[in-house]
C-alpha cells in the first residue's frame, strides 16, 4: 500500500472524477451523475484513510512524502507531504464531501452534473492546500479553489447570490495576491528555493519577518476570517446553498488557521512572537464581540456563520500563545468546528429545504413534527455550545487552559465564549424547536428521510466520538506541535 | 562601390511569404466569387509552409544580412513560430463571422499576410530602417483591415482615428531614431549600442532622442498614456480585425521594444527603465479601472490590453539593476512569456466574440454571454478558462505570466511596484469575473444556437484546453523563452 503515491491520489482523484462527472452534461443524465459523484467521493475518502493508518506517531517529519521537479524555470516543485498537522484536514476533507454530495442528492435539480463536480474538484484542490510543501504548489491549490466556491455560490445560492460570491471572490484574492508577493521575495531571500522547509530554516531580519508576517496575516486572515475582515462569511453563508455553507464552514476556514501554523509562525516566528498582542487581541475580539452579534441574529445561518467566526477566534489564540495545550487545543477544536457547523449548516438545510426559509421568527414547535431531528440539532447545538462530552468541549477546554497558564485574564476573556456560545446557540434551539406549533408551515412538516438520516447519524457519532475519546486525534498531532514551538521558541533573526 | 548579392537564406520565410502575397491576389482573381475558400487555403498553406520554412532554417545561429540590417537568431526564430500559429488560428475564427458579412474577400487574406510579412520584419529588425519598414507595413496593412467593412462609419471612423494617431506615432519614432543617428552617427542597433558604449555621442541628444523612441513604441503597445486609439479601434473594428490587431502584432511590438532598448540603447537603461516603469504603472492602474465601467466586451477587452502590456513592460524594465545585468535574461524572458501567454489568451476571448456572433448579430455586449451555460456548457466553460486565466488565477496560463513577470520584479528590488501591479489586478478581477457572472449566474436572453463552423469550434476548444493545459505545464515554453533571450544577450 505503501508504494501508492497516496496524496497525489487524495488530490487527483475526485479532480479527475469531478471532470468524469462533469461529462455526463445535461440534467437528464442527472441519475447517473448523483450515484458517480458518490462514488467518486467515498472512493476520495477511502484513498485517505491509509494516510491515517500508516501514519507515524512518533515523528514530526513530513511523511508519505512525493517530489518531482514540476517548473524547472523557478525551481518548482510538485511535493508534497504530511505531518501531524496536516493529516487530520485532510482526512477531514474527504469525510465531508461524500455527505455533501449525499446533501445536495434531492435538492440540487438544476445543473446536477456541475454541482457535484465543483464539489468534488474542490475537495481535491483543499486536499491539495494541505499536503503541498512547495510554497507556489500551495498558492496555486489555495487561489485555485475559489474559483468553484465562486460558481458554488453564484450559480446556487440564494437571492443575494451575485454580491455574496464577489465579496467572497474579491476579499479572499486580495489577502492571497499579498501574500504572492511575500513569497516570491522569500524565493529571493532563500536562493531561489520555493521549499516551504528550507523557508523554516531561514534566518530573517524583524523589519522584514514583520512585513513578511503582515504580508501572510492578511492572507490568512482574510480566509480564517478575523475581525474586522470577517464581513464576507457571513454573506457568503447566507447566500450559499447548503453543501457549500458545509464546505465553507468546515474546511475552507481552516485553510486560514493552518497558513498560520505552516508559513506565519515557522517563517516568521520572531514576528509572531512580536505580533502576538495584536493576534491575541484581534482573537479576543472576535470571540467575545462576535458572540454577542451572534446573539442578535435572525437568520439561522447567519448566527451560526457569526458562530464560526467567534469559533476561529478561539483557533487563533490558541495559536498564538504558544503552548502546546493552546495549539493542540486550537487544532482539535478546528476537526470538531469542522463535524460541527457542518451539521448545524445540514440541519438548517434541512428546514430550510422543507420551509424554504432561514428565519427563526418562522419556527417553533419544530419537535412535535420532527421528532428525530430535533433529537440531532439539539446535540449538535449542544456540541456548538461545547458542551462536556462532546467534540465541541475538547478542543475550548484545552484553549482555555493554555490561555490561562498564558495570561489568567486573557484566559477568563476567552471562557466567556462558554457562556455567549451557550446564550446564543440554545435560545436560537429554543426559539426553533420548542414552544407551540408556530405555523401551518411548521405543522405540515415530515421527519427527516432515511438518506438525512444517515448523514446526521455519521455526524453525530463524529462529535460524541471525538467528545468522549478525543486521544486518536491529539496523537496523532503531538509530534508535529512541539516541534513546531521548539522551532518557534528559537529567534532566527 | 560593387553590388553584393545579399545573403537570402536568413530572409527565406519572409520572401516565401510576399511572394504567396503576390499569388495570392492573382489567385483571388481567378478564382472568382464562388471559390472564396481557395485563396483562404491559400492563406493558411502560406503560413503553414513559413512555419516549415522557419523550423528547417532554425539553426541556434545568429545570422546576419543585407549589411546587417536584418537578423535571424533565436528569438526572432522563435517569436515567428508563436506568430504563424496565431495567424492562421485568427483567420480559421474570422471566416465563419467574415462569410456571414460577405467580408471574406481576397484583400482580406492578403492584407492579412501582409501585415504578417510586416511583423516578421520587424521581429527579425536589427536597424531602425528595418524597424520602421516593418512597422509601417503592418501598420498600413492594419489601417486598411480596420476599414475593410466600408458600409460600416464606426469602422470607418475607427481607421480615421487609427491612421492619424499611427502616423503620429510613427513620426515620434522617426524623430527619436534621427536624433539618436545625429549623436551616435550609426542606424545599426549594434552599432549603436557600441558606439554609446564607448562614450560616444552627446548623452543629452540620446535621451531626448530616446523619449520620442519610447513614446513610439509605447503608442505601438498601447499603453498609458499613448493608448486613446486602442479602445475606439479594438471596439470599432470588425471583431476579426480586432481579433488580429489584439494578438500577433503584441508579440512583433514587443521584439521590437527590446531589440531597440536593449541591443541599441542598453547603456541608457537607467532612463528608459524609468519611464518604463511610469508607462506600466499608468497602463496597469487606467486600464484596470477603466475595463471595470465597459458594457462592451471588446472595450473591456481593449483596456484590458492596456493592462496586460503595463504589465508585460514590467518584466522588459526588470532586465538591469543598479548597472548589474545578471538578470536580464530572467526578466526579458518572462516579458516574452507574458506576451506569448496573453496572444493565446486573446485569441480565445476575442474567438468567443465570433463564435457566438452570426449574421446580423454582434455578440460584443457582455450582457450577450448572458445565460451561456445554459446554451453551450462547454463553451462557456472554455471562457471561463479565459477568462479566470486574463484575471491571473491559478491553475492557467496568465497566473504564471503574472508569477513570471512579477518574480522579476521583485529580483529588481521593486517590491513595491509588484504590489502594486497585484493590487490593481485584483480590480481587473471584478470586471473578468462579471463576464464569468452573466454566464453561470444569469439565465439567457438569446436562445438562438451556436452557429460556428466546425472548425472553429474545435480550435477554440483547444484554445482554451491550451490555456489551461499551459498552465499545468508551464515549464517548456517558459524555458524556450528563456533559451531565446539567453541567446539573443549573449549575441551581444
Amino acid at each position: 500500500m505503501s508504494g501508492l503515491p497516496l496524496l497525489s491520489l487524495a488530490i487527483w482523484l475526485p479532480i479527475v472524477g469531478g471532470l468524469l462527472v462533469l461529462a455526463t452534461g445535461s440534467d437528464r443524465n442527472a441519475g447517473l451523475a448523483r450515484p458517480l459523484a458518490l462514488v467518486v467521493a467515498v472512493a476520495g475518502f477511502l484513498v485517505t484513510i491509509p494516510l491515517y493508518t500508516g501514519f507515524d506517531n512518533g515523528t514530526s517529519a513530513m511523511q508519505f512524502e512525493e517530489l518531482r521537479p514540476w517548473i524547472q524555470r523557478f525551481n518548482i516543485n510538485y511535493q508534497l507531504g504530511v505531518d501531524g498537522i496536516s493529516v487530520l484536514f485532510i482526512l477531514l476533507n474527504s469525510f465531508i464531501t461524500p455527505l455533501v454530495v449525499l446533501a445536495g442528492w434531492k435538492v440540487i435539480e438544476e445543473k446536477v452534473a456541475q454541482y457535484m463536480a465543483a464539489f468534488l474538484i474542490m475537495s481535491g484542490l483543499m486536499n491539495g492546500i494541505f499536503s503541498s510543501l512547495d510554497a507556489v504548489l500551495f498558492y496555486v491549490f489555495f487561489e485555485a479553489s475559489l474559483i468553484p466556491m465562486y460558481i458554488i455560490i453564484g450559480a446556487w445560492g440564494g437571492p443575494n447570490r451575485v454580491y455574496a460570491a464577489f465579496k467572497f471572490f474579491l476579499y479572499t484574492l486580495l489577502g492571497s495576491l499579498l501574500m504572492l508577493v511575500a513569497l516570491i521575495w522569500l524565493f529571493f531571500q532563500s536562493g531561489f528555493s520555493f521549499n516551504l522547509l528550507d523557508w523554516h530554516a531561514l534566518r530573517i531580519p524583524l523589519a522584514a519577518q514583520i512585513l513578511l508576517f503582515l504580508a501572510f496575516l492578511v492572507a490568512f486572515a482574510v480566509k480564517v476570517p478575523m475581525w474586522p475582515v470577517h464581513t464576507w462569511l457571513p454573506d457568503a453563508h447566507v447566500e450559499a446553498p447548503t453543501g457549500g455553507s458545509v464546505v465553507l464552514a468546515a474546511i475552507m476556514l481552516k485553510l486560514g488557521a493552518y497558513g498560520f501554523l505552516r508559513f506565519s509562525l515557522p517563517i516568521a516566528p520572531d514576528a509572531s512572537r512580536e505580533l502576538a498582542w495584536l493576534m491575541i487581541a484581534l482573537s479576543l475580539t472576535a470571540v467575545v464581540y462576535i458572540g454577542f452579534v451572534a446573539l442578535v441574529q435572525a437568520d439561522m445561518k447567519k448566527l451560526i456563520a457569526y458562530s464560526s467566526i467567534s469559533h476561529m477566534g478561539f483557533v487563533t489564540l490558541g495559536f498564538f500563545i504558544f503552548n502546546s495545550l493552546g495549539v493542540e487545543g486550537a487544532l482539535v477544536q478546528m476537526i470538531s468546528h469542522g463535524f460541527v457547523s457542518g451539521a448545524m449548516f445540514l440541519c438548517v438545510g434541512v428546514l430550510y429545504d422543507r420551509v424554504h426559509s432561514r428565519q427563526i421568527a418562522d419556527y417553533g414547535g419544530v419537535v412535535h413534527t420532527m421528532p428525530k431531528f430535533a433529537a440531532f440539532m439539539v446535540l449538535f447545538a449542544m456540541a456548538n455550545s461545547g458542551l462536556p462530552a462532546t467534540s465541541g468541549f475538547v478542543g475550548e477546554f484545552m484553549v482555555i487552559l493554555g490561555a490561562v497558564q498564558y495570561n489568567f485574564w486573557i484566559g477568563f476573556a476567552a471562557a466567556t465564549t462558554l457562556i455567549l456560545g451557550a446564550a446564543y446557540t440554545l435560545w436560537m434551539v429554543k426559539r426553533v424547536m420548542f414552544g407551540a406549533v408556530a405555523n401551518h408551515h411548521v405543522a405540515e412538516l415530515t421527519d427527516i428521510n432515511a438518506r438525512e438520516f444517515a448523514i446526521l447519524g455519521i455526524l453525530a457519532l463524529c462529535v460524541l466520538g471525538m467528545g468522549l475519546y478525543p486521544l486518536p486525534f491529539t496523537e496523532v498531532m503531538h509530534a508535529s506541535v512541539d516541534n513546531l514551538l521548539k522551532h518557534v521558541a528559537v529567534p532566527k533573526l | 562601390m560593387n553590388f553584393v548579392m545579399p545573403d537570402l537564406y536568413p530572409a527565406s520565410a519572409e520572401i516565401f511569404i510576399l511572394l504567396m502575397a503576390c499569388v495570392l491576389l492573382l489567385a483571388d482573381i481567378l478564382a472568382g466569387k464562388g471559390r472564396r475558400w481557395l485563396v483562404y487555403l491559400l492563406a493558411q498553406l502560406t503560413l503553414a509552409g513559413c512555419f516549415g520554412i522557419t523550423l528547417l532554417t532554425f539553426d541556434g545561429q545568429g545570422a546576419t544580412t543585407f549589411s546587417n540590417m536584418f537578423i535571424d537568431d533565436m528569438l526572432a526564430d522563435f517569436l515567428k513560430l508563436v506568430l504563424y500559429p496565431a495567424v492562421a488560428v485568427m483567420l480559421v475564427y474570422s471566416r465563419g463571422y467574415l462569410a456571414a458579412r460577405n467580408l471574406d474577400r481576397g484583400e482580406f487574406f492578403v492584407l492579412v499576410l501582409f501585415a504578417t510579412l510586416g511583423m516578421m520584419v520587424m521581429i527579425s529588425a536589427s536597424h531602425f530602417l528595418t524597424i520602421y519598414l516593418g512597422l509601417e507595413m503592418l501598420a498600413l496593412s492594419l489601417y486598411a483591415l480596420v476599414a475593410i467593412d466600408r458600409d460600416s462609419a464606426r469602422a470607418t471612423e475607427a481607421a480615421m482615428k487609427y491612421f492619424v494617431l499611427g502616423a503620429m506615432a510613427s513620426g515620434l519614432l522617426l524623430y527619436g531614431m534621427s536624433m539618436v543617428y545625429g549623436a551616435v552617427g550609426s542606424l545599426e542597433l549594434f552599432e549603436i549600442g557600441q558606439r554609446i558604449a564607448l562614450g560616444g555621442g552627446n548623452k543629452a541628444v540620446l535621451v531626448f532622442g530616446l523619449v520620442f523612441v519610447v513614446a513610439g513604441l509605447a503608442f505601438k503597445l498601447g499603453v498609458v498614456p499613448f493608448h486613446m486609439w486602442v479602445p475606439d479601434v479594438y471596439h470599432g473594428a470588425p471583431t476579426a480585425v480586432t481579433l488580429f490587431i489584439g494578438s500577433a502584432p503584441k508579440l512583433a511590438a514587443f521584439a521590437i521594444a527590446l531589440r531597440v532598448l536593449v541591443t541599441g540603447l542598453a547603456e541608457l537603461a537607467e532612463h528608459w527603465q524609468v519611464m518604463l516603469m511610469i508607462l506600466a504603472a499608468l497602463s496597469i492602474a487606467l486600464g484596470n479601472l477603466a475595463a471595470i465601467a465597459q458594457t462592451n466586451l471588446k472595450r473591456m477587452l481593449a483596456y484590458s490590453a492596456i493592462s496586460h502590456m503595463g504589465f508585460m513592460l514590467l518584466g522588459l524594465l526588470s532586465g538591469i539593476v543598479a548597472g548589474d545585468p545578471s538578470f536580464t535574461p530572467n526578466a526579458y524572458s518572462s516579458a516574452m512569456f507574458y506576451a506569448i501567454a496573453y496572444v493565446l489568451m486573446s485569441l480565445g476571448s476575442f474567438g468567443m466574440i465570433l463564435l457566438l456572433s452570426r449574421a446580423g448579430f454582434e455578440a460584443e455586449n457582455i450582457e450577450d454571454f448572458k445565460g451561456l451555460n445554459k446554451r453551450s456548457p462547454w463553451f462557456a466553460a472554455i471562457m471561463m478558462i479565459l477568462m479566470f486565466s486574463m484575471a491571473g488565477v491559478p491553475f492557467f496560463v496568465g497566473f504564471f505570466a503574472k508569477f513570471a513577470v512579477l518574480q522579476a520584479v521583485v529580483a529588481a528590488k521593486q517590491v513595491w511596484l509588484a504590489v502594486f501591479a497585484v493590487l490593481f489586478s485584483l480590480v481587473g478581477a471584478f470586471y473578468y469575473l462579471r463576464v464569468v457572472k452573466v454566464m453561470y449566474f444569469d439565465a439567457p436572453t438569446d436562445t438562438a444556437p451556436i452557429q460556428a463552423p466546425r472548425d472553429m469550434r474545435i480550435l477554440l476548444s483547444i484554445n482554451g484546453l491550451a490555456v489551461a493545459l499551459l498552465g499545468l505545464l508551464p515549464d517548456g515554453v517558459l524555458k524556450y523563452s528563456y533559451f531565446a533571450t539567453y541567446a539573443f544577450l549573449v549575441g551581444h
